[in-house]
């Protein structure tokens, strides 16, 4: 039944996709011209000259590090939490049916369901409500909320697909609860914790909407981008810092997809 | 081991086949073999009383402050019952932010929709084996690419001395970007302050998000059924509308979802590239910080919870959900 698969596609379907995939990738491929351009006062097009000066300059520039240090320390405790919390609720729903099952999956996934805003201006209500004063740990307290959902999306896919007889075996040859926790349940788990781990980075590290909420002075390297968009101070630094965000994001993703592409559920199809 | 022992320990059936683990751990692991209800409920706690506490407790607060009133002399926030701040939503001006973010959520959907269709048709139907494979990563990086990047990459394109001027220049189509900037709504000085800017923005950093659902649900209409209309004389057309959307409609219902909430609360794209008319995202933005009126500012989000509420609602009569 799946002779249409020797088909070839229609010249018009032809055309029409790949100027769709042109036109998701080619505004990424820009930054990477406009990080070496000599022009420094506008975006003029083509670039007057081209120059490395700017990797110096942004190398040299103790704001851009301070930010990138904030954004590195967050979004690795974010991680963690994330991945704690995420595991637990994964394991937890897949291996036994209970009541509210479904409400505890939803109660997952709506931080990242719900506009980014939302999540945001909730939280600070509530930080104005408590009287919490703004630091770092309401940042992660943000960032841990919504990266949950990306490693239980994970951990429930690889849950789903390891074999619950496997656990059994290990109980009858006589494996108490950890040993089995810690020689067969996860070397199971562990690469799609591993990728969920790195996608809830990637999306702590990126994240902008819900830390302006939650950030008060402190600038993590998004809301710093942020400040350059709206009040450019020097535009070939912020260049910079764009083609270098977009090279750093791009590794743990796909590390992520190398190590669950066999899967039934490929990381990173909900973001 | 005798009767009388099995019976002793009847209540332990762990017990009774193997002796009891020695040591705390031991004793531990025996207990969440016998109760395993106790050992879920220890699972589920950290993650539910996180999720509990920070952010339904956050909505809830949210919910609590939109029924406050700003008083409008000292400014200072009035802790009592009141509807006062849902009615000024329903001022001109505010009425008019909202009708504006859900034309442009709408908009920015349907374009999505146009698209994305033939990358999510042409992937599920044709590409095979690497291809497949690449075609997959090729959607999924720009999702993942840094979203602030990716809108300053439109910022690049659209400026009055950027690529896209340059291109049309060099096409001597000039006069039709001139045309297009002079009308009402639409235009502006350049792209990147215009409505339309906006608009492209929108598609280009959500597109993403509408084609990984509608290919899902392409990946899953039969091949045959394609060939079958053709057979029975329905030419493409025919079979696109009659056969080919009506069974991709529940992916492309789930696609919307994102594409439709994620613009009704944004705040950044329309800040950059942009007029000065405001967004629901920047309403609430400019009313929680240099306004100080967070009652109002929580009224405003309330809006698209209640619009997604009544999306989802639609969406799950149409078995959308099936498709995610």
């Amino acid at each position: 039944m799946r002779s249409d698969r020797s088909q070839s596609a229609p010249l018009g379907l032809k055309i029409a996709a790949t100027c769709g995939l042109l036109f998701l990738h080619l505004p990424i491929l820009l930054i990477f011209v406009y990080a070496f351009t000599t022009e420094e006062k506008s975006y003029q097009w083509p670039p007057p000259g081209l120059t490395t000066q700017w990797l110096a300059v942004t190398w040299n520039r103790p704001d851009v590090w301070e930010a990138l240090s904030l954004s590195v320390r967050v979004a690795a405790i974010s991680t963690l939490v994330a991945m704690i919390l995420g595991t637990l609720c994964a394991a937890a729903v897949s291996r036994s049916r209970f009541f509210g099952r479904e409400a505890v999956s939803l109660l997952v996934i709506l931080p990242i369901a719900l506009p980014g805003i939302i999540t945001g201006i909730a939280l600070r209500s509530a930080f104005s409500l408590t009287e919490i004063p703004f630091s770092f740990w309401t940042i992660v307290l943000g960032h841990a909320t919504f990266c949950v959902v990306v490693v239980y999306n994970n951990a429930v896919a690889r849950f789903r697909r390891t074999s619950g007889s496997l656990i059994e075996a290990s109980y009858d040859l006589g494996a108490d609860g950890f040993q089995t926790f810690r020689h067969v349940v996860l070397p199971n788990i562990a690469t799609a914790l591993l990728a969920g781990g790195m996608l809830a980075f990637a999306l702590s590290f990126d994240e902008v909407i819900v830390t302006t909420f939650t950030a008060g002075q402190q600038q993590t390297l998004p809301i710093w981008m942020l400040e350059e968009l709206i009040r450019p101070r020097q535009r070939p630094v912020t260049n910079v810092v764009a083609m270098v965000v977009v090279l750093v994001t791009l590794l743990p993703i796909l590390l992520a997809y190398y190590l669950t592409r066999d899967g039934d559920q490929v990381a990173g199809s909900g973001k | 081991m005798s009767i009388a022992a099995v019976t002793a320990t009847r209540d332990a059936p762990a017990s009774a086949i193997l002796p009891a683990r020695g040591g705390m751990l031991g004793a531990l692991s025996d207990l969440f073999w016998r109760r395993p209800r106790f050992l879920l409920v220890l699972m589920l706690m950290p993650p539910l009383l996180w999720l509990g506490v920070v952010y339904i407790g956050s909505l809830l607060a949210l919910l609590l402050q939109s029924f406050f009133s700003i008083d409008e002399f000292s400014g200072l926030i009035n802790r009592q019952f009141t509807l006062k701040t849902y009615a000024d939503l329903l001022q001109p001006a505010n009425f008019d932010i909202i009708v504006r973010t859900v034309t442009m959520a709408a908009l920015v959907t349907l374009a999505s929709i146009a698209v994305a269709f033939p990358i999510a048709y042409y992937a599920a139907r044709y590409a095979q084996g690497r291809w497949k494979a690449l075609f997959y990563l090729a959607v999924m990086l720009p999702l993942w690419s840094s979203y602030l990047v990716k809108v300053y990459a439109w910022k690049l394109i659209l400026a009055k001395e950027g690529i896209l001027t340059w291109f049309l220049a060099k096409l001597h189509l000039l006069w039709l970007l001139d045309g297009w900037l002079a009308l009402p709504y639409v235009g502006g000085n350049s792209l990147s302050v215009s409505a339309t800017g906006t608009f492209i923005a929108f598609v280009y950093v959500w597109l993403p998000f509408m084609i990984l659902p509608m290919q899902a649900a392409l990946e899953r209409v039969p091949g045959n059924l394609v060939e079958a209309s053709s057979d029975l004389g329905a030419s493409p057309g025919q079979t696109f509308r009659n056969v080919l959307f009506p069974l991709a409609l529940p992916g492309i219902v789930a696609g919307s979802i994102f594409t439709f909430s994620l613009t009704l609360g944004d705040y950044i794209v329309p800040q950059i590239i942009g007029t000065s008319r405001l967004f629901i995202g920047q309403a609430v933005y400019s009313q929680q910080g240099t306004a100080g009126n967070i009652p109002l500012a929580a009224a405003f989000a309330v809006v698209p919870i209640v619009i997604m509420a009544f999306y989802l609602w639609g969406a799950k009569r149409m078995g959308a959900f099936d498709a995610l």
